[in-house]
């Protein structure tokens, strides 16, 4: 059955309408492969269920890997941490039941960042993920269960959660497509928050086809997330052809020397890519982008602070020090409960909060992303899409940056002034280099930013894109070499 | 010693009668087995959001307006960040800066601001577990947690704790009679809490205030008030300072107990509620809810005292239930040519007596006096064809049995003798009979004159009216 | 930047322990984290409004119609310690 899990989720499932292949077949072989799981891409693996009656649906009998952020009733849900280690949610998230509803059914539940935060995936209290591509390196985070399984062949494709960079960060370490939509396109009902005003569900595949057709089943108005609206039309699959008419712009203040050299090629090549296509390349001022770290690392622990509040021990997960009065209870609780990147943001996010510090800190960094959503949307007015590289490196190895919170925030500082702003953008795989110090090629992300609600104008435009970078076929993608079998950099 | 005026503010929460909690479906309960009510949102889950009751945002907005309050064009709801074991989220979604109802009035007591929010669960603090190492513990139900409350907070406009007292009962009736709450104080529906502090009378600054808590009752709330002010008096008499702290009354021992722990004041870290978007109630919302609102005590006092030209406690306790009031409005306008004033005297005197003395239940709506009825009687006793001693005689057959008045004074003959000149006539008669008292009258001596009007009410069977027979006494002895 | 005292005072607001070793560690890492994202203290920001709401929505709220609540069973499944149909908690401690 090998060949089956060759196909796109868009070909698998055209033949499984089709009844060319069968749906509890289909599933049965991504059971297997995810049992091969050797990059602890997975922490919860669902029984392989009994022969389904036909499922209808554009994503009838497709197979889903579902980031462990997002509740499923019936089984484990951890958000990658030990204070919800044996949580049972009695609910299930609504972007999992609109997948479900659309014919897909999960497949696992991924290993990611406890509680979203990180860019590389070590800060899990289940063991770091490895990237597929070389195994000694990060898969990038804070989705980078859901990327490694669909980089690594084991998963057709799999949902994330994006706030600062969580989607098209680990999607351009492990070279698939990541997309994080407008804030609000999706229900945020059931994703275990972190940043509320910054977290965002989106798919992750192979290709913008696959992504397409995820988003187009998981949009909508939730009457139990008073912030969604869902997409205006819809969402339908991409097939233009070339980028005549379309123009891009390069913001000048997103240049930096601290973007690897590799990187850096591949950057300009796509570029020259985009212009054979007839697209127009045109330079653009974000001139606040730069401040988007410092304000999102206000903004973000802040909200976070707030939102794992509730991890005390009361109601569910993780309780300690009950034996003792109710403050050791919370306080042993939270403190064995929660990672050290956990509670460096929640100490950062309650200092900003806190009486005396609220207007310098979070008052002044929403200021700060009023700002750059001004830039976006005076950037719009002269070009369709904001184009930058995803990252500023390729996959960096395992243990490389731990030792130093500061640098590893800086690995989003391309992705995350489109999160303060609320606006879609795309990461896809647009070419290898190699890391600085030497070594086997890596993926590259290219990120494509549009305005809001612009989804089918980025997918379409992405498709095309995507159509003459030729990644699949070029690179020695690990997802068509086998269950999960390192490709290059063995 | 500088005399010390007391300043009083009130807070009250008011738990809004929707038939859901404020951010999710599940329904109000009250002495219901524990968290029968709640669902993965009011347990605070991983994942869930809010989502705000329309209801409650309108019960809100009628508050508001029968509180006379500006209403915000945009409000927005913030997080109130502790951790208690009765606050799931660790947060308490409430208002902040931008409230929904603004600064307003009631009676003679200014509102500063009323704002929306949920409330707590119940906590129930069981003792020593018998484990060997247990400690005391608290069990926690969830049902009450998310309840809609409007926080209502007035300006220190109280200057006495009876005041005090008496408009939180205005307050109470005021909300009850809008049909949005319950407001019963011994359920928990109705809180009220007090701030009070005291300064030099005459002086415009504020002393240091202390909250005080955990009255359950009118009469309770005034007497912590007064044993607060009691205390702060003595205290600042004696030269001492006066320390912002939280104090519980308990109404039985009179004691008040410090709740101020080691550690410092809540910060409570506010900011902008992310989950949920503004509220707008615009034009239409706006004139819906003036619209709801009946009228209220306030503005029945009001215009019965400046219309109808009642005192204002006779107004006060004729306005204070609606269904007396339209009684009381009913008996006015039948009996045409009497005065209100004296409409409402029989109402709140004459017959609340009767019907205390007959043992009946409820007030004058719910007796056998039909409105017709005692519109008829009163202007039977101001048109003087009855004394209004045979009116009360009247009234209470009335209580008894219902029916006519007329009719009652036929059956039990006590119309007065014919006309004015008929009793002139039996007065000159009686006067004639006595000349001793006559005497006695003319020389001064007021007392004397009770054996002639003695001698006209055996003529006249009682029926006379009293005041009337001494005027014609005078009258007619110069 | 930030010290051991307010590393403390924030710890006790957001019910962490960190040892001593900790709070020396986070004192400096916050510090450094404070140190980049101060840059935007500076950077003259005088009469923009900050955004509280990113998507421009207003009114947004549901029917005041009951839902089905979950049975007590389902509500206690997951809590540590249930007991009588509630959630066991310690008490606070006294005060001295």
């Amino acid at each position: 059955m090998a060949g089956v899990l060759d196909l796109s989720v868009a070909e698998a499932a055209a033949r499984i309408a089709a009844t060319e292949l069968s749906a509890a077949e289909y599933f049965a072989a991504w059971h297997e492969a995810a049992l091969g799981d050797e990059l602890n891409a997975y922490l919860f693996q669902v029984d392989h269920p009994a022969a389904q009656q036909a499922i209808d649906g554009p994503l009838g009998g497709i197979p889903v890997a579902v980031k462990d952020i997002f509740t499923t009733a019936g089984s484990p849900t951890t958000a990658g941490s030990r204070i919800l280690e044996g949580y049972q949610p009695p609910y299930t998230a609504t972007a999992v039941r609109r997948l479900d509803a659309a014919g897909a059914r999960v497949l696992g539940k991924t290993n990611m960042d406890e509680f979203a935060m990180g860019s590389s995936n070590e800060n899990s209290a289940y063991g770091p993920v490895l990237n597929p591509w070389d195994r000694g390196r990060v898969p990038g985070g804070s989705s980078g269960g859901s990327a490694a399984a669909v980089a690594g062949g084991l998963a057709p494709c799999a949902l994330g959660t994006d706030t600062g960079g969580s989607i098209r960060q680990p999607a351009s370490l492990c070279g698939i497509v990541g997309l994080k939509p407008t804030y609000g396109a999706i229900s945020r009902y059931g994703m275990i928050a972190f940043a509320s005003s910054l977290d965002q569900c989106g798919p992750l595949t192979r290709d913008v086809t696959d992504a397409a057709l995820l988003l187009a089943a998981l949009e909508g108005r939730d009457s139990c997330d008073s912030t969604s609206v869902g997409i205006e039309g819809g969402i339908v699959a991409p097939s233009r052809e070339d980028l005549s008419g379309l123009r891009f712009g390069v913001p000048r203040e997103l240049a930096r020397d601290a973007v690897d050299a590799g990187v850096r090629e591949v950057f300009e090549a796509t570029l020259k890519r985009i212009e054979g296509l007839g697209g127009e390349i045109t330079e653009v001022g974000l001139p606040n982008a730069e401040h988007g770290i410092s304000a999102y690392y206000v903004i973000a622990p802040a909200e976070a602070s707030s939102n794992l509040a509730r991890y005390d021990g009361v109601r569910y997960g993780m309780r300690a020090g009950g034996d003792g009065d109710l403050l050791e209870m919370y306080e042993t609780t939270r403190s064995q409960g929660f990672g050290d990147e956990v509670k460096r943001r929640i100490m950062l996010g309650t200092y900003a909060l806190s009486s005396g510090y609220y207007d310098a800190y979070y008052g002044q960094a929403q200021k700060v992303r009023t700002r750059i959503a001004e830039d976006f949307r005076a950037a719009f007015a002269e070009v369709d899409f904001v184009v930058t590289p995803t990252s500023p490196s390729v996959a960096f190895g395992l243990g490389e940056k731990t030792d130093d919170p500061l640098a590893m925030y800086l690995n989003d500082f391309f992705t995350v002034p489109m999160s303060l702003a609320g606006i879609p953008a795309i990461s896809l795989p647009a070419g290898l280099a190699a890391p600085e110090g030497g070594g086997p090629q890596l993926p590259v992300g290219f990120q494509i930013a549009a305005p809001a609600f612009a989804e089918q104008k980025l997918l379409e435009a992405s498709f095309a894109l995507e159509q003459a970078v030729g990644f699949a076929a070029s690179a020695p993608v690990p997802y068509l070499m086998g269950n999960g079998e390192v490709g290059a950099g063995d | 010693m500088t005399e010390l005026e007391a300043v009083i503010g009130l807070e009250i929460h008011v738990q809004l009668a929707t038939k859901t909690k404020m951010f999710c479906g599940c329904e109000l309960s009250f002495g219901d087995e524990p968290n029968t009510h709640t669902c993965p949102i009011c347990l605070a889950h991983p994942g869930v959001l809010p989502v705000p009751n329309e209801q409650a945002i309108r019960y809100a907005l009628q508050i508001g307006a029968a509180l006379e309050c500006e209403i915000a064009p945009r409000s927005i709801f913030h997080r109130k960040q502790y951790f208690y074991p009765d606050s799931p989220k660790a947060y308490q979604i409430s208002q902040y800066d931008i409230p929904i109802c603004g600064a307003g009035r009631l009676g003679q007591v200014r509102i500063h601001r009323a704002h929306l929010e949920e409330d707590a669960a119940k906590t129930i603090h069981v003792g020593d577990s018998g484990r060997i190492h247990g400690s005391a513990a608290s069990l926690v139900d969830f049902n009450r947690g998310g309840t809609p409350l409007v926080e209502i907070v007035t300006e220190p406009d109280l200057r006495d704790a009876a005041e005090a007292a008496e408009w939180a009962r205005l307050l109470r009736e005021t909300v009850r009679q809008l049909g949005v709450s319950d407001v019963n104080m011994e359920e928990g529906s109705l809180r009220v809490d007090a701030n009070v502090s005291v300064r030099p009378a005459g002086s415009q600054e504020l002393g240091t205030k202390t909250e005080l808590k955990n009255m359950n009752s009118f009469r309770f709330l005034q007497r912590g008030i007064e044993a607060e002010l009691e205390r702060q008096r003595e205290l600042v008499g004696a030269g001492g300072t006066v320390e912002q702290e939280t104090l519980h009354f308990d109404p039985a021992s009179g004691h008040l107990t410090s709740l101020r722990s080691k550690e410092e004041a809540h910060d409570y870290r506010y900011f902008p509620e992310p989950d949920l978007v503004p509220i707008v109630p615009g034009e239409e919302m706006l004139r819906e809810a003036r619209e709801a609102l009946p009228e209220l005590p306030a503005a029945r006092i009001e215009r019965y005292v400046s219309e109808l030209g009642l005192a204002d406690d006779v107004a006060a306790t004729l306005a204070a239930d609606p269904e007396t009031a339209a009684y009381f409005e009913q008996v006015d306008t039948d009996a045409a040519e009497v005065e209100p004033k004296v409409v409402a005297n029989w109402v709140t005197g004459e017959l609340t007596a009767a019907l205390r003395e007959a043992g009946a239940e409820g007030g004058a709506a719910e007796s056998k006096v039909t409105p017709a009825a005692l519109a008829e009687l009163v202007t039977l006793v101001a048109r003087k064809t009855i004394s209004h001693g045979s009116g009360k005689t009247v009234l209470a057959a009335l209580v008894a049995e219902g029916g006519d008045a007329e009719a009652i004074v036929e059956r039990e003959g006590l119309a007065m003798e014919g006309d004015g000149d008929e009793l002139a006539a039996i007065v000159a008669q009686a006067i004639a009979a006595d000349p001793a008292a006559a005497e006695q009258i003319r020389a001064g001596n007021g007392k004397a004159i009770g054996a002639i009007v003695g001698a006209v009410m055996r003529e006249t069977k009682g029926r006379a009216d009293g005041g009337e027979v001494n005027r014609l006494i005078r009258e007619q002895l110069g | 930047m930030i010290d051991r005292e307010q590393v403390l005072h924030v710890a006790r607001l957001a019910r962490l322990r960190l040892s001593d070793q900790e709070v020396e560690k986070m004192a400096g890492e916050l510090s450094g984290i404070l140190e980049h994202v101060d840059r935007i203290g500076s950077l003259d920001l005088e009469g923009v409004e900050p955004t509280s709401h990113v998507v421009a929505l207003e009114n947004v709220w549901r029917a005041d119609e009951p839902r089905p609540s979950l049975p007590q069973a389902v509500a206690l499944a997951n809590a540590p310690e249930p007991q009588d149909g509630a959630f066991r908690v310690p008490s606070p401690q006294a005060d001295a």
